[in-house]
């Protein structure tokens, strides 16, 4: 897939965003007034931040609001409706905390289950597609709330739990990678079952139906050399995991901690663009570019 | 919960009014409907009432709406004012160019004529172009035919009185099996699309004989990857295996054919290989019945194919016994002809096998009784259901004539032309050489021409030579160089009117042919032509006046540009007296007409001619008191007669209710409107097959002015007129060709067909060029340019050079390599793309892609211009010097037809080049640019 | 609602003849022409006379190329080209529609017809990378996603001849490789064809149940394959000689022409 900035940011912002609520939610750390104002403006910068960078590749953002409306069916909806619901719970709760420095459990626990349902939900709309068969698995789910569990942790200064997610996530996101890297070959989609025309023999696209470009080849035939590729996972686990789990082992200091809060987001950010870039949606076969 | 769904209209307003008229996106002609919204175009589609099309239309008739609206479309007459080839033009008006091409045309006409080359590209109205000419009085005029397909057209005409291309179609309701030969999308598109698909949806065979499996032969059954400029040799093969196999219709070659005419055997006579012919000129054929000599077309007889006869002492032998002798030979046997046309033997002998099988144990028979023009009466019809179709891919090659010929021997042979299941004529024709005019060429001062310029040969006494010898014609047409030139040699004009061979001319005038570019060979060649100046500075071709709706390359080298309008907004006729669109079952013809009006100061060519004409009082354009005859082309294609009764169009004639024959009807157009600007004349059901030898049908073509009298003639396997060349050749006659031509008029101009190596194998080492080349149009612009429309070059924006398989592997080639391509001739550098489903020995691309920077209203940075190629950079209109001091020309010794198809290179992988090589300079743009985005819709 | 419809009463979808596509691109064009000008916003073209030119288009004709296995008794087989026309497949379990989070992708209950409500389309794309064949385009210009309505303007057009009530690609196909009907009803020409034929779904694997189906292209080059049992005596007689050299060649044919 065209690894598209807007889509890139929002994912990564947004998911640590609501990892930040989720840990808010709990009251960890617990906190009030103006320290807690402040962990809240960082959470919502994030994912409010995160959610309006996602409307940048909207054809139509002005419609934005119809997107809630169907959350019986599509996961898109759901993550719309969940993080506006979090959203706003979390702002109830945060106002308790900061005006009235009181921490409402009910209503942060709420928070926190919305926080994660949200991230889930984000998950979901990846994991749902059977056409990138790199994302259609359970790991990815599981990879993402990880990810923004840790990255929430992380920003909470949960350092305990941030050392337990972080090499969880780290894992997590390897076996997503030996997985996914056989994930196309695994789903049974080639180009002889695109074509049907596999049972004559070896098949092998000639001429492309236009020679010039188009919006399938620009959104979703994305390629991404394979030494580039191993690069870029290898700075994607460096600073997205190991070198956070680093850092916060050494004495504290803020500015470690911030390090190792932007070493997290580098390398999210950089397994986030593998995410996109590395996902062979099964239309590429059609074009000869698997 | 109950499912919801968004309520749509599923009826909308689908269009204010549809205009039915032809559409011209290629010279298919098919019948469109153009839906009008708020007076535009809003959406064409294919007119389901029109013999061609029945409804369908392809990409190109369906993007029309985008070539009616191309920002490259020339807006107003322009006059030259920066160097010929700058692009500096400026606006002017109709009166000061009709006044310019006057001022030029005025004193050529009245001191010499023949200085004056008017040549038409993709003309669709040469029965009127022509008409102009000859009443100019030059006679150097003709359309594209010579590079297009001359050896097609006049291979069939001489052959069978009638040709494949749009003037033929297989029988493709009946037809079982299917060949066709090296057709690379050619005219009849749409027919031949919607004939191969009945002939799938019964499960009817199909054989494609192509190098390349694109297309058609991509769907046909069974691919024959065959060597190019072979297939002569191929089908020679099978006449072979055939011929031994007994496997030919003798009832059929008995009576509608001259295999039983008597030929003069003695090779000591000047008249060796001449038909002995009665007192009346009729060849004599044996009547088995009888034993006796009799005239051929003689009631009752029976012509034996087997009888020899002696008279005044000399032998005459049927002309099957000379098919015999020629065809039986070993030289035909598979084994021998299998590595050069690159078919197993096995292969060859399993084809011949096949359409033995389906010509003579799957024959069908028709209920319909008919009368010969023996008078015998014939109580069924017999088909035998093997089909052929060809066009361009063995036409275009130097040895095409005899291939094209071939091809009609193996047919006949077999009893497979106009009968059911096979090949079957489209009116005019049938239409024998006899009934065919033969070429004029006698020019004087302020006179019409003696007749038409182009026709056909009967012996060397019709070449078109003056009293001294020399070319008559600028392009050489008809001279001991091409004897049976009938379309004219249109790429050959630039290069004869630059070296001032037979001689100079004052005033090139073209239309609609884009020879700076893609319609030339050795284009940077022409180029340099055109632009070349003489001693005193003066352009050595002084004037070019181009006539083209577009901006295309070839404007920029003319002086005077008179702007063509859209064929959405103009008159045309599409007549029986030129190129109709006739099925086998009906004569039609079909106008066009303005559906909507031209938003730039732009007229129809023909109406230019016309207005030209009347300035300068061409005779048949002026009235006995000097009054212009004809307003503009509208009022020409109603009132004009080419003979009492017979016009441009057959339908509605007289009081509106005459068909055929009738006098001039001021309501014509309008009732052709209201028909869908097509006219149908069905023919009767027992005249369909058979024509050339079936009464009614002559009897219904002469009611509908096809003839004068009925015209029932046999087919020519042997062809007498090439004979007569032969003796010229051999030393016989009056008219003698010159010494140097001698041998090769001997060898090529038989009478029966042959096969020799294309010119090019023999001119070169094929060691250093061991690779065929060749092109083809895509479907999607087949002879539409297409690159101004936003829609079709979407599709073919670029064009690689396809590589077969071992070529691609043995240089190591991978996607998005370059290579450079090194004929005997030039040098080009493209993209290489890699094809397998191609013979093992050939390279191809599409053709016409390429285009130069500043033209057609793209920008610098168009694919088109960067990454697309011509491969006429490689081919030249003369051969390599071969130290004989001559150069000869590429192309076919009979008929002068462009080999291009007989190139031949190398190839080698190179570093790719920041463009496609050889590149020329931007060129000044008469037109601006089109938008930075469509979003098209008229009705909203 | 982007649920799907539990079942549609009729299942309205195109048959696609491998065996017959000449690759003309015809289907394209016409598709684009009739969409240009109907159903919701023109489809648009960026870059129309530029060096780039891409635009948006419902149907795109693909070619590939298949080489069948080399066996001892054909070592050299030829290499097969097929024509591709793609477009939507108004799949039974459309995951395209699904994943809306508007409704504006919807699947019609009465026919099947999978269209796109463009009033209600945010342009996020997301259906457009669930359809596994690629059978939708977001347009550039207009920001909505465009595929495939199987003409649904023209299908029930009542100002259309009836004749003309079908896509219009089908009606503009001029090998009639394109047949447009009912796949619910068993007696449809599509049904009927699709039993004939062996009409086959294209990524089966996918689970979207498609309505359209494709015909296989019919076996090639029978010419060049050994001959199956019997084959080669049915021809091999065809070309018995009659002959031995050409004056046996008159003999026969004066015999011949004794029987006519």
């Amino acid at each position: 897939m065209h690894p598209a900035p807007s889509v890139i940011t929002f994912t990564t912002l947004s998911g640590l965003g609501f990892g930040l609520l989720f840990w808010l939610g709990l009251g960890l750390p617990a906190i009030t007034g103006w320290v807690a104002f402040t962990f809240l403006a960082v959470a919502y910068a994030l994912a409010v931040g995160g959610l309006m960078a996602s409307t940048f590749h909207l054809g139509h953002p002005e419609r934005a609001w119809k997107a809630f409306r169907q959350w019986r069916s599509s996961w898109l909806s759901r993550e719309g409706v969940c993080a506006v619901a979090a959203l706003l719970v979390m702002a109830a709760y945060g106002a308790g905390l900061v005006f009235l420095d009181t921490r409402l459990v009910t209503l942060g626990t709420l928070g926190t289950v919305l926080s994660l349902a949200t991230v889930f939900t984000t998950s979901m709309i990846y994991a749902q597609l059977r056409s990138v068969p790199r994302w259609n698995t359970a790991l990815t789910p599981a990879l993402l709330i990880a990810i923004s569990l840790a990255g929430g942790a992380l920003l909470a200064g949960q350092i305990s739990a941030a050392l337990i997610l972080l090499p969880v996530a780290g894992v997590l996101q390897i076996l997503w990678w030996v997985r996914g890297d056989t994930a196309l070959q695994g789903s049974g989609t080639t180009l002889a079952s695109a074509t049907g025309i596999g049972g004559i023999g070896a098949v092998r696209a000639f001429e492309p139906p236009h020679t010039g470009p188009n919006y399938l080849l620009r959104e979703m035939v994305f390629q991404v050399g394979r030494n580039h590729a191993r690069r870029l996972r290898i700075i994607a686990f460096g600073l997205g995991y190991a070198l956070p789990v680093l850092l916060v082992l050494l004495p504290f200091s803020h500015a470690l901690a911030a390090l190792a809060v932007l070493s997290h987001i580098a390398g999210i950010l950089a397994s986030r663009w593998l995410f996109f870039a590395e996902a062979e949606h099964v239309v590429g076969l059609y074009y000869g570019k698997r | 919960m109950t499912y919801q769904q968004p309520q749509i209209d599923t009826s909308p307003h689908v269009s204010d009014e549809v205009r039915k008229t032809t559409c011209y996106m290629c010279a298919c002609r098919c019948g469109i409907n153009v839906h009008m919204k708020d007076g535009k175009v809003a959406y064409i589609e294919g007119n389901r009432d029109h013999p061609v099309n029945k409804g369908v239309l392809c990409a190109k008739g369906s993007a029309g709406i985008m070539q009616v609206n191309a920002p490259s479309r020339l807006r107003a007459p322009l006059k030259r004012v920066g160097p010929r080839g700058s692009g500096a033009f400026e606006e002017i008006s109709w009166d000061e160019a009709l006044q310019i091409a006057c001022d030029w045309l005025k004193p050529i006409r009245e001191t010499d004529p023949s200085k004056l080359a008017f040549f038409t590209g993709r003309d669709q109205s040469q029965s009127f172009t022509s008409f102009w000419a000859q009443n100019f009085g030059t006679p150097n005029y003709a359309a594209h035919g010579g590079f297009c397909s001359v050896n097609m057209a006049a291979a069939g005409i001489y052959t069978m009185g009638g040709s494949f291309w749009e003037f033929g179609q297989p029988d493709w309701d009946l037809t079982r099996l299917f060949l066709l030969f090296g057709v690379a999308e050619d005219h009849d598109s749409n027919p031949i699309k919607m004939g191969i698909g009945r002939l799938k949806a019964r499960g009817a065979r199909i054989i494609g004989v192509n190098p390349i499996r694109s297309g058609y032969n991509a769907v046909a059954d069974d691919w024959v990857g065959i060597t190019p400029g072979t297939d002569g040799l191929f089908i020679l093969s099978l006449v072979h295996e055939l011929m031994r196999a007994g496997k030919i219709d003798l009832d059929y070659l008995a009576r509608y054919t001259n295999a039983p005419v008597l030929v003069n055997a003695d090779p000591a006579s000047p008249e060796h290989g001449l038909f002995l012919r009665n007192t009346d000129g009729k060849p004599i054929v044996i009547d088995r019945n009888t034993g006796q000599p009799a005239a051929f077309d003689t009631a009752g007889i029976f012509p034996d194919l087997s009888a020899t006869h002696e008279q005044d002492g000399i032998t005459h032998r049927p002309v099957m016994h000379l098919i015999a002798e020629r065809y039986l030979d070993p030289q035909y046997a598979p084994e021998a002809v299998s590595e050069r046309c690159g078919i197993t033997p096995d292969k060859i002998r399993r084809i011949a096998a096949e359409i033995a099988r389906v010509a003579f144990d799957e024959a069908i028979t028709l209920d319909h009784a008919w009368t010969d023009f023996r008078g015998e009466t014939h109580k069924t019809m017999t088909g035998r259901p093997v089909s052929f179709h060809a066009m361009r891919g063995i036409s275009a090659h130097s040895n095409g004539f005899q291939t094209c010929r071939a091809l009609h021997l193996l047919q006949i042979l077999l009893g497979t032309v106009e009968v059911p299941g096979g090949f079957r004529f489209k009116p005019p024709y049938p239409k024998p050489v006899s009934a065919h005019p033969t070429p004029h060429c006698h020019s004087k001062p302020n006179c019409a021409l003696d007749g038409p310029h182009l026709g056909f040969v009967r012996g060397p006494e019709d070449l078109a030579l003056r009293d001294d010898g020399r070319p008559a014609r600028i392009d050489k047409a008809f001279t001991w160089e091409n004897p049976m030139s009938s379309h004219g040699l249109m790429h050959m004009v630039i290069s004869n009117a630059h070296a001032g061979d037979p001689y100079k001319i004052d005033t090139l005038f073209l239309y609609m042919a884009n020879m700076s570019w893609n319609s030339s060979m050795n284009t940077r060649g022409v180029i340099d032509m055109l632009t070349d100046k003489d001693e005193a500075g003066n352009y050595v071709i002084p004037h070019i006046i181009y006539s083209d709706a577009y901006s295309s390359e070839m404007v920029a080298y003319a002086d005077l540009i008179l702007p063509d309008t859209t064929y959405l907004e103009r008159h045309d006729c599409i007549s029986m007296l030129d190129r109709p669109i006739c099925e086998a079952d009906a004569a039609a013809d079909a106008i066009r007409w303005p559906v909507v009006t031209p938003d730039r100061d732009v007229r129809g060519f023909q109406t230019v001619l016309i207005q030209l004409a009347n300035k300068l009082a061409l005779p048949g354009f002026t009235t006995a008191d000097g009054s212009a005859r004809y307003a503009d082309y509208a009022d020409y294609i109603v009132s004009h007669e080419r003979k009492p009764g017979i016009g441009p169009l057959m339908g509605f004639r007289g009081d509106g209710t005459e068909t055929g024959r009738g006098a001039p009807n001021p309501e014509q157009l309008q009732r052709y409107i209201e028909n869908g600007s097509f006219f149908i004349n069905h023919i009767p059901e027992g005249a369909q097959y058979y024509k050339p030898w079936n009464s009614a049908y002559q009897d219904w073509a002469v009611a509908t002015g096809l003839y004068d009298t009925p015209q029932p003639y046999v087919f020519d396997l042997y062809v007498e007129p090439m004979r007569k060349f032969q003796l010229a050749a051999e030393g016989h006659g009056d008219r003698q060709p010159p010494d140097h031509l001698r041998a090769q008029i001997k060898t090529t101009m038989d009478p029966l067909p042959i096969w020799y190596p294309p010119f090019e194998d023999v001119a070169i080492d094929t060691a250093q060029y061991p690779l065929h080349a060749l092109t083809q149009r895509p479907m999607a612009m087949y002879h539409s340019w297409g690159t101004q429309n936003a829609w079709l070059r979407q599709i073919h924006g670029h064009n690689p050079l396809y590589l077969p398989t071992g070529l691609w592997q043995r240089h190591g080639f991978a996607d998005g390599d370059w290579a450079r391509v090194t004929s005997a001739h030039g040098a080009i550098t493209v993209p290489v793309a890699h094809m397998a489903a191609l013979n093992e020995n050939t390279v191809w691309t599409w053709n016409a892609i390429g285009k130069r920077k500043g033209t057609w209203a793209l920008s610098a940075d168009a694919p088109e211009a960067t990454r697309g190629f011509l491969l006429n950079h490689l081919i030249h209109e003369l051969l390599p010097e071969k130290g004989d001091g001559l150069r000869w020309s590429n192309s076919d010794p009979i008929t002068g037809q462009a080999a291009w198809f007989d190139l031949r290179v190398r190839i080698e992988k190179t570093t790719p080049p920041a463009e496609a090589q050889p590149t020329f300079d931007p060129i000044k743009s008469p037109v601006r640019q089109g938008p930075e985005t469509l979003r098209w819709s008229v009705g909203k | 609602m982007t649920s799907l419809p539990e079942k549609t009463t009729r299942k309205l979808g195109l048959v696609i003849d491998l065996d017959t596509c000449v690759g003309c691109h015809a289907c394209v064009v016409s598709c684009k022409g009739w969409n240009t000008e109907n159903y919701g916003a023109p489809l648009s073209d960026q870059s129309p006379y530029g060096g780039d030119p891409s635009g948006t288009f419902l149907n795109r004709v693909h070619s590939y190329e298949v080489q069948p296995l080399a066996t001892s008794a054909l070592p050299h087989p030829s290499t097969q080209l097929i024509h591709f026309p793609k477009s939507c497949l108004h799949c039974e379990d459309a995951p395209c529609v699904t994943v809306c989070p508007t409704g504006a992708s919807f699947k019609r209950i009465e026919d099947g017809i999978v269209l796109v409500n463009e009033s209600d389309c945010i342009g996020c794309g997301l259906c457009a990378w669930a359809c596994p064949y690629g059978a939708r385009e977001m347009d550039a210009a207009e920001g909505v996603m465009k595929k495939c309505t199987l003409c649904v303007d023209r299908i029930y057009n009542q100002n259309l001849p009836e004749v003309d009530r079908v896509p219009a690609c089908v009606r503009t196909c001029p090998a009639g490789a394109r047949h447009f009907g009912d796949f619910s009803d068993p007696e449809s020409h599509v049904s009927k064809l699709t039993a004939e034929r062996g009409g086959m779904d294209l990524m089966p694997e996918q689970g979207t149940k498609p309505v359209n189906k494709y015909l296989p292209p019919r076996p090639k080059d029978r010419l060049d394959q050994p001959a199956p049992t019997g084959e080669i005596d049915i021809l091999a007689p065809l070309l018995a000689p009659v002959i031995a050299e050409p004056t046996g060649f008159l003999l026969w044919l004066d015999r011949a022409l004794e029987k006519i």
